[in-house]
């Protein structure tokens, strides 16, 4: 079938149909409540992301260039920014709300009140987090500790009520969708033909159900001892500093799954499809999804191995967190093994598929280092743990969004990306990438500190490459940013199905129209059926 | 590029300047070298499927493979196994660093923001000079225990040719010990963000051979005769020049001194007989039976918190409720040398 008729230029859609935008604020639409997700945290990567390039810019030199507040206030906004307001959310409440119900067959997600409800309230909470920079800004760093945070001079009460309201919003958002994968599958669809992606999502949205309402809570406590003086955690009124780092990472440490297992599903949604075959160990890499979120939850004390828990609480954690290697590596194992025999297409949300594997595992792989106790001692609170933790969060969750977000571009927008360009994006993001972040690794090994404003001269040459390396990355985003925007209105219209994939939402037109599917969808078959059965194994 | 990363992780060369530091760096080694090799496997693996199976035509047939169990459980076995060794590894060298030996030369290290403050046992006091950063001395070979405490803040003490590295906790002693092992200056860093001057809150160890570190100690004792005999001298003249302890009075001795005039003796004996509270003799280091059955092991934390909060762990045999709270009514320097005092008490 030619593409002509697949999609007319007026075809109505979802994009289109109602107009004005009081359709658009007021839409009960999961895809329209996804793109406005959607443009909502790029704005905040954007954003985020000029924090980097500054705090990159700061260490250019080993003397400083900024003052020492600006410059803590920089690492501070990036860190919080690009957590709570962009990688928590955005693959999730964007990806997640556009595409589960047209994964699942479904018109719309379960509750679609409830999920226009968190997004205002999601947008409650950045307005806070936002006042907060306008006000000047906050200098904890992303991670509040106390009692730092309660002594600081800086808008921090108001940032963590924003953390604190933005987490209700993820709250709403991970009950919405695990009910909606419950009782909203289309007829055929079991548990075990959904798509994968659908299974990280639903393995996200248990730990945000569960593990959300920890840092609203901390964050209360927090605000009520900076504001009214009760002494929770500050010891010279009583408190114990060390209770909020158990209280932030009990709720952090699964957090950083909610970051990376959407990413995940999307690297298995795009390793298969582009290479044409079934996934290799559908049900291992379905059940990981829920080992890894299981164990998350259970590892938090592994960031505080030199805070002065006791030696027994650092022997259990080093122990779990050791088991997280396990259903991890048998994902990266899972997907290598599914190019086995493919017919690999080397589209550009393969490229970034492939770039996942190579950064996450270099970033799991580092995990190793900082879970063996006696190497943590003199690692942790280095650049080695930042550069640990850049692999997991960019190379790996954002790295997935961006194959996501190419994947999947043509059935949001009913356009195609300029693939030449795109290359020339990624090229730029996955060189620009490992010479900002190798560096780091170094830098730790030989004792840099994190969060310093100046630093030895000795460790300028590493800093210098890894600033450069940050310029690569800000001209990757420069062309991709673009090149999108220029494709709403000139990209070639999308077909229904560009990739040939299996699953349900591409099934019906690119863009797809308001009520999803015009005959509820039968499924017969898992969603990576691909390959002949007689060629063997 | 893997060649080119496995030498540049290889050009990465720490100083080793202590007992630690080549069993950190022979753990990290060993992993960095097994990661090397499952990295160059998983990538290997997809560059050669990349290349072999490229899609040469539209429509092409592929096989269907579900997947492999014998794989899933080979992989997930060998990796248990391996990462079992790691955390056995690091756990058994971790709780050497936490092991101080007995006899180990101890400091008493503050930190507040953005400073770090050196307390010998003698008394002498290594603090910043102006904006330069203090420069404590260790003698080479001798086994030295930190005992940290935070005036303000969280901070982190780190050196990195030591490989040790604490954090420094308001409100409770931490404590790391280390054998200096190569003669030089190393930098101490504060690892946890501490606000504005974070990234200055530097200090210098400088190792010496023994009896250079002997030299050392020995002329500020003589300087703090000198001193003191010059105080007596014009004792009319410079009344509050006593206040600071620049003689050579130890910290135990101000222990002594503050254990009297706060009237502790009134209460705990020294000699090992029980009064209204228990004696301090020989109480530092031992296990302490308490009243609700449990034992604990009278450290820096246990006493000071006995100060503090003395209804929360009453000694078995005494009545809680007795003795008042120091809480607010000590400073902390002075806690650090009551408890250094009952330390001498053996």
């Amino acid at each position: 079938m030619s593409q002509e008729e697949y999609r007319m230029p007026e075809a109505v859609s979802y994009l289109n149909s109602p107009k004005g935008w009081k359709s658009w604020l007021f839409t009960l639409d999961h895809k329209r409540i996804g793109m406005m997700y959607l443009l909502l945290t790029m704005v905040f990567f954007a954003v985020g992301g000029i924090f980097a390039l500054l705090v990159r810019y700061e260490l250019l030199t080993p003397a400083p260039t900024f003052a020492a507040n600006t410059y803590n206030k920089m690492f501070t906004m990036h860190g919080a920014i690009m957590v709570f307001m962009f990688i928590i959310p955005i693959i999730p409440a964007a990806l997640g709300n556009f595409f589960l119900p047209l994964q699942i067959g479904a018109k719309d997600v379960a509750f679609p009140r409830l999920n226009l409800a968190s997004y205002y309230i999601f947008i409650g909470g950045a307005l806070l987090a936002v006042l907060a920079i306008l006000l000047g800004g906050v200098d904890t760093g992303w991670t509040f500790y106390t009692p730092y945070s309660i002594k600081t001079a800086t808008a921090a009460t108001l940032v963590t009520l924003g953390v604190f309201v933005m987490g209700f919003s993820s709250i709403l958002t991970g009950l919405n969708f695990i009910v909606t994968i419950h009782k909203l599958r289309a007829p055929g669809m079991t548990f075990h033909r959904m798509p994968l992606f659908l299974w990280a999502i639903y393995a996200t949205a248990i730990i945000q159900v569960l593990a959300t309402p920890v840092i609203g809570i901390t964050t209360v406590l927090l605000v009520m001892e900076r504001v009214l003086h009760i002494g929770f955690f500050d010891p010279a009124i009583g408190g114990d500093p060390v209770l909020f780092q158990h209280f932030f990472w009990f709720y952090s440490h699964p957090a950083v799954y909610i970051m990376i297992l959407p990413g995940m599903g999307i690297v298995s949604e795009v390793i298969t499809v582009f290479s044409r075959k079934q996934i290799f160990g559908y049900r291992a890499v379905a059940y990981s999804s829920l080992a890894i979120a299981f164990i998350s939850f259970i590892v938090w004390g592994h960031h505080m191995f030199v805070s002065g828990q006791s030696e027994l609480a650092n022997l259990l954690f080093s122990l779990l967190t050791m088991l997280v290697a396990i259903p991890t590596a048998i994902k990266v194992v899972n997907w290598t093994a599914t190019l086995y025999r493919g017919s690999i297409r080397l589209g550009t949300p393969m490229l970034y598929a492939l770039a996942f594997l190579f950064l996450f595992t270099i970033g799991g792989l580092t995990g190793l280092f900082l879970a063996a106790l006696s190497v943590d001692v003199h690692l942790h609170d280095t650049y080695f743990v930042v550069a640990h933790f850049h692999y997991v969060m960019m190379g790996g969750t954002v790295m997935g969004l961006l194959a996501g977000l190419h994947y999947w571009w043509p059935k949001m927008f009913g356009r195609m990306y300029p693939e030449t360009w795109a290359k020339v994006s990624w090229g730029f993001v996955f060189v620009g990438f490992n010479v900002t972040f190798l560096p780091q690794f170094m830098l730790g090994r030989l004792g840099m500190p994190r969060r310093y404003h100046e630093y030895a001269p000795h460790f300028a040459g590493l800093n210098q490459l890894s600033t450069v390396g940050s310029w690569m990355l800000g001209v990757g985003f420069l062309i991709m940013f673009t090149y999108f925007l220029w494709s709403l209105k000139r990209g070639a219209f999308a077909p229904a199905n560009p990739w040939g994939g299996k699953t349900l939402e591409w099934q019906t037109a690119s863009p797809p129209p308001t009520e999803n599917f015009h005959q509820t969808p039968t499924v017969t078959a898992g969603p990576y059926e691909y390959g002949l059965k007689a060629m063997g194994t | 590029m893997m060649g080119l990363l496995g030498w540049w992780f290889s050009q990465l060369s720490l100083p080793n300047a202590s007992n630690f530091s080549l069993a950190v760096d022979r753990l990290y080694d060993f992993i960095f070298w097994l990661s090397v090799v499952s990295f160059l496997a998983i990538v290997l693996m997809m560059v050669v499927f990349v290349a072999k199976y490229i899609r040469r035509r539209e429509g092409e047939a592929t096989p269907y493979i579900e997947g492999h169990t014998p794989t899933e459980i080979g992989v997930s076995a060998g990796l248990f196994v391996l990462v079992m060794i790691i955390f056995y590894w690091g756990y058994r060298d971790y709780m050497q660093m936490r092991t101080p030996p007995a006899g180990a030369m101890e400091i008493n290290v503050t930190g507040r923001q953005w400073e770090w403050e050196f307390q010998y046992q003698n008394g002498r006091v290594v603090a910043r000079q102006g904006s330069e950063p203090p420069v404590f001395v260790l003698p080479r070979g001798q086994n030295v225990k930190l005992i940290l405490q935070s005036k303000d803040v969280i901070h982190s003490f780190y050196i990195p040719e030591f490989r040790v590295k604490q954090d420094v906790v308001p409100g409770m002693y931490t404590f790391l010990w280390f054998e200096p092992t190569a003669v030089g200056e190393y930098t101490v860093y504060c690892a946890e963000f501490c606000g504005t001057d974070h990234s200055r809150m530097l200090a210098r160890a400088r190792v010496v051979e023994p009896a250079d570190y002997e030299t050392w100690q020995r002329e500020w004792e003589l300087a703090g005769v000198k001193s003191a005999w010059e105080r007596q001298a014009n004792a009319a003249a410079t009344k509050s020049a006593a206040a600071k302890p620049t003689g050579p009075e130890t910290i135990a001795d101000q222990g002594k001194a503050l254990f009297a005039t706060k009237a502790c003796s009134a209460c705990h004996s020294v000699d090992g007989v029980s009064g209204a509270g228990p004696t301090l003799k020989a109480v530092f280091g031992h296990d302490v039976a308490l009243a609700d059955g449990s034992t604990v092991k009278a450290d820096e934390n246990y006493l000071r918190r006995s100060l503090m909060e003395p209804a929360a762990q009453v000694v078995k045999g005494f009545n809680g409720g007795v003795m008042p709270t120091f809480q607010g009514q000590l400073k902390d320097a002075e806690v650090t040398a009551l408890i250094e005092y009952i330390k001498t008490l053996q």
